[in-house]
């Protein structure tokens, strides 16, 4: 008797198994996380061909580039652009 | 590095819509598609009417990426905001979530209207190869990676509109403020709501 009802509750712990709810994405979303394509660093580009344009970094360098950034910036102020 | 923003100096905006035009015209906007706009308030009101150039503002805490069902934006390392055009499904979410107005919807999709969501990249590009065609195409011209700043800042003819580094930013417009002696105070409740009305008592029966 004893052993007749371990084997039922084997055979529904089981059974039962099947019923639990699977993932449905098959992407691998996870919520709240961006899901895109990987963007590249501005740094990690090449400055434009000398002549063209008078932008310098150094390739792979955010420091630098965040240095032409900086300049470019404050190229926008008039204040220093007319001397004061 | 500070993190990359705007700034629009309504004492300087002469509403000529030089942004607008400088933003379509490198990005080769489609019709129908405003990445940046100029909004006025108190039009023709002698001494009161001032113009702003609004676009997408690169929210710290993007609503857009908040209610985003496919999670298509992603924040760069300079703090632009930016979404992923081949995720989207231009269900017009981020436009209902956006208080600027910033994403924009095609009208001339295959259905007619609403296809993939397009804004204001800060002049970043998106997420394809950088510079490449491609990314052109999809999200405009990449001018951070050419070591340029946004087109409709460096083409603002009276330099209302500032963008680039923050702080440096910050820096122009204080020095701005203190040398005409005037400007912070149009940002903000007085120029919306009128003057005197900033921290009044609430009406009664509200708390």
């Amino acid at each position: 008797m004893r052993a007749r009802a371990i084997l039922i509750a084997v055979a529904f712990a089981f059974g039962s198994s099947a019923c639990m709810e699977v993932e449905q994405a098959s992407t691998g979303q996870k919520q709240g996380k961006y899901q895109g394509k990987p963007d590249g660093k501005s740094w990690e580009n090449s400055p434009l061909a000398a002549g063209a344009y008078d932008a310098k970094w150094t390739k792979g360098d955010r420091t630098s580039w965040e240095a032409q950034i900086k300049t470019r910036t404050d190229g926008q102020n008039e204040y220093k652009r007319i001397g004061q | 590095m500070a993190r990359m923003k705007f700034l629009c100096d309504a004492e300087r905006c002469i509403e000529c819509n030089g942004c607008v035009t400088a933003c379509k015209q490198e990005h080769e906007v489609p019709w129908g598609v405003n990445r940046r706009r100029v909004v006025t308030i108190n039009d023709g009101v002698i001494g009161a009417e001032k113009s702003i150039s609004v676009a997408c503002m690169h929210c710290s805490d993007a609503p857009c990426a908040a209610v985003c069902p496919v999670d298509c934006f992603y924040r760069t390392d300079d703090g632009v905001v930016l979404h992923d055009k081949d995720l989207c499904i231009g269900c017009g979410y981020c436009f209902y979530a956006c208080p600027f107005g910033a994403p924009q919807f095609p009208q001339a999709g295959a259905f007619g209207l609403r296809g993939k969501m397009d804004k204001c990249t800060f002049c970043a590009g998106g997420p394809e190869i950088d510079r490449s065609e491609a990314e052109f195409k999809k999200y405009g011209r990449n001018r951070l990676a050419e070591g340029k700043l946004p087109a409709c800042a460096e083409m603002c003819s009276t330099k209302a509109l500032l963008g680039g580094d923050g702080d440096v930013i910050a820096d122009i417009y204080r020095q701005r403020v203190t040398t005409r002696g005037k400007g912070s105070e149009v940002w903000g409740w007085g120029t919306a709501y009128g003057q005197g009305k900033s921290g009044a008592a609430a009406p009664a029966g509200k708390s």
